[in-house]
């Protein structure tokens, strides 16, 4: 008779999510664990699916806009540029040039608003709980000022077909400077408190590498993959709007970590809040829309237009059959490809970086389900 | 008689503790408010002081809910033996020169029989309720405590080694002109570090893990029980403060020497609670670490640490050098581990990111056309027909 038995170790299924702290809204990740190793991950979305395209369809040219608001519901400004920019690619706008500035000045502040959640978000998903204060605070500047320019806090429905729906207020310079300063000092703090905190590069660094041929092949977009190290930016190499005249620093990572990824966030940060001075200066007086009638009829045809959001390239497909909706409009959502990237990154890594991976990749899910 | 006078003084020091326990989650929630830019609660009474109770109300009215799939008995023991154990340690801490319930001779070998009892109530919690973040988070505690329990002891050891007794009161004693903190830096520091280990605090809070493993083993736990498993860890953390004040910073003597009981409690307190709120400005700050750089900060750094803490107390003694040669060695033992980290961290990160700044592909802006008159006609553009 032996005393010891051979036990058979069998790997064990951790469902995170749809309901779990650190997957940022319902998003289930499947682990399979070998005590705190994770073997494999197998990401399922579709909890906050809403049939958005479909959606488009059945919506005139003007109200598609309020869909792509309620996407990415962190960068909403992004979201519509991207919409507006194919409408107007396909019916063949000239956008007047005030109305551009003011398109790129908010863009850019809603793309600071974006990372600095991200830098708080991120922080928690890691157990720091401050930063996330101070994110949401500076969020909240900005959106005080999307709330004075648009007249509402997140569903702007401000950028419109062929310009903005109204001019900026009077005090809009003055006071997008004073947001500046506020915004940057509100980053630096942050940036003071993360960045090189021990404890931070300890979990950070080196941890979800990926390398930028496997970057580029999983489709990564944004500061995700410029964490790796390729400088591929919409804005700098397809360039839109008034970007051309310029002039900012696109950063880039080289090891591809969640550290790279992260600081390369930060400082698209400062580069923003820079770009959006530089709009201030250059900006002139004029319409700020073209005239157009109310209900848009574009020829038949079909574009694709894409642009930078803060997590990545978007891109807008959209087909018209020459009456008031679209025929077809197909998204490519920034975050859901960069999801591909998650497998990848995570295999044989420990369950606190798969949520420290997740987290890096900056998903928002209103995007990644549609 | 004997049995009434116990029950007594018993029912007293747990009220005594319960408050202390209160006492600090108000404390931690309005410093960690002030400390993001909150205010923290100031609805319930003045300052927010009764948010507390208003909080143990509420958990005590919930629901108290056992998964179906549970073992109900251990389920619902695992919170008595995490809280009874914490609590008990009481018994033998002196608020004051004869303020204390039990002076127990062997009171610093007290304290660490009992600490270690409550991580098997940790591992039940999370055995028992058959889930799979409450297994994960009870096997994370089962590592974490038993391997930061080692350099306590060794710090532990360190006290009763200068004082010459196990005694808590004997300790303070004998901190009369220096405190042990300026004594034995070393020791004081390794002992703050395991300590927020111990009670689970950032960036040690592993086993419960919000983001990760979602409350770990308490995930389960709801109503009484949770609140239990709450007022045992706030405990713990008070425990932390109260041992940094006895051990190491002289309780209630240094450094006024023999004062009034009341005034003696105060300063006491004062010191306990400053460790305390140390704790919490910690937890402000740094993010958590990962469950194997916590095994290897314990085994590679924390214990070496305190045995190093250990041997060079031993030398000072058996050669009866001066005490102030322990400072500077402990001091001296320090300087290897910080340069290190600073070296193997930061430093490579500074340069990564000077680096980073000099990669960073530039664009430059072109001139600007001269603007053109702003486009008013309309016409031109298709998509513009009447829609009529």
């Amino acid at each position: 008779m032996t005393t010891e038995q051979q036990h058979d170790t069998i790997d064990m299924m951790l469902n995170m999510g749809p309901q779990h702290p650190a997957t940022h809204g319902v998003f289930r990740m499947v682990l399979t664990l070998d005590g705190e190793r994770v073997l494999d991950v197998t990401p399922h979305i579709g909890y906050l699916h809403r049939g958005s395209e479909k959606l488009c369809e059945s919506e005139s040219y003007g109200q598609v806009v309020t869909l792509f608001d309620r996407m990415d519901y962190i960068a909403n400004l992004n979201n519509e540029l991207a919409f507006c920019r194919a409408a107007e690619r396909l019916m063949s706008i000239e956008v007047p040039e005030r109305a551009m500035y003011i398109r790129v000045i908010l863009a850019e502040l809603n793309r600071v608003a974006s990372h600095a959640l991200f830098i708080g978000t991120y922080a928690i998903d890691l157990g720091a709980m401050t930063p996330v204060m101070y994110g949401f605070r500076e969020r909240e500047r900005i959106q005080n000022l999307f709330e004075a320019v648009t007249g509402a806090r997140m569903m702007h429905n401000f950028i419109r077909i062929g310009g903005v729906k109204e001019d900026v207020p009077d005090d809009f310079g003055p006071r997008v400077r004073q947001l500046i300063g506020q915004v940057r000092e509100g980053i630096e703090e942050m940036d003071r408190l993360l960045t090189f905190n021990e404890v931070y590069l300890a979990r950070t660094r080196g941890v979800g590498v990926i390398d930028a041929a496997t970057a580029i092949s999983v489709g990564l977009t944004g500061p995700s993959l410029r964490g790796s190290g390729v400088a591929y930016d919409v804005r700098k190499d397809d360039p839109y709007e008034i970007y051309p005249y310029l002039s900012y620093k696109v950063p880039i990572g080289e090891n591809g970590d969640c550290w790279d990824r992260y600081y390369v966030r930060l400082q698209e940060c400062y580069e923003s809040l820079s770009m959006i001075s530089q709009c201030l200066d250059q900006m002139e007086a004029g319409p700020t829309m073209v005239q157009m009638r109310r209900i848009a009829r574009p020829p038949k045809g079909e574009v694709y237009v894409h642009s930078e959001n803060p997590r990545g390239d978007i891109g807008v497909y959209l087909v018209s059959d020459g009456t008031d909706k679209p025929y077809r409009l197909k998204i490519r959502p920034p975050s859901f490809c960069n999801l591909v990237g998650l497998a990848p990154m995570t295999r044989g890594s420990y369950i606190a970086d798969a949520v420290a991976i997740l987290g890096s990749l900056d998903i928002v899910l209103g995007e990644v389900d549609r | 008689m004997d049995v009434v006078w116990a029950s007594l003084w018993l029912f007293t020091l747990l009220n005594v503790v319960a408050v202390a326990a209160l006492s600090l989650v108000w404390l931690e929630r309005k410093l960690l408010g002030r400390m993001q830019g909150r205010v923290g609660p100031t609805r319930v009474g003045p300052f927010g002081l009764l948010q507390p109770i208003a909080d143990g109300i509420k958990l005590l009215m919930k629901e108290d809910i056992a998964p179906g799939s549970s073992s109900r008995v251990l389920f619902f023991v695992a919170p008595l033996l995490v809280f009874v154990p914490s609590y008990m340690v009481w018994i033998t801490i002196p608020f004051g020169r004869d303020l204390f319930v039990r002076n127990l001779d062997l009171g610093l070998f007290f304290f660490v029989a009992l600490s270690v009892l409550g991580i098997v109530g940790l591992v039940l919690a999370g055995w028992s309720s058959n889930s799979k973040y409450a297994i994960l988070g009870g096997f994370r505690s089962a590592a974490q405590l038993v391997s930061y329990e080692i350099p306590i002891i060794m710090t532990i050891l360190v006290v009763a080694m200068l004082a010459g007794s196990l005694s808590f009161r004997d300790v303070v004693l004998a901190q009369d002109v220096v405190p042990y903190a300026a004594v034995q830096p070393l020791a004081f520091g390794v002992f703050l570090l395991a300590g927020l280990a111990e009670v689970g605090r950032t960036p040690f809070d592993i086993y419960h893990a919000e983001s990760e493993v979602v409350g770990g083993p308490f995930v389960e736990y709801s109503g009484a029980h949770w609140a239990i498993f709450f007022l045992a860890e706030y405990i713990n953390t008070f425990m932390v403060g109260a041992l940094g004040a006895l051990l190491f910073l002289g309780g209630w003597r240094w450094p006024v020497g023999d004062v009034p009981a009341a005034a003696g409690v105060a300063l006491f307190l004062f010191k306990t609670y400053a460790i305390v709120a140390v704790i919490f400005w910690v937890r402000a700050t740094y993010p958590r670490m990962r469950i194997d750089q916590l095994m290897s900060f314990g085994w590679k750094v924390l214990i070496p640490l305190s045995f190093a803490a250990f041997v060079a107390t031993a030398f000072q003694m058996f050669y009866g050098w001066p005490i102030w040669t322990l400072t500077i060695l402990s001091l001296v033992i320090l300087v290897p581990p910080i340069y290190i980290q600073l070296r193997w961290q930061r430093k490579p990160a500074m340069a990564l990111a000077k680096h980073y700044a000099e990669i960073a592909v530039a664009v430059h802006a072109q001139p600007r056309p001269v603007p053109v008159a702003a486009v008013t006609e309309a016409d031109a553009a298709p998509g513009r027909e009447d829609d009529a």
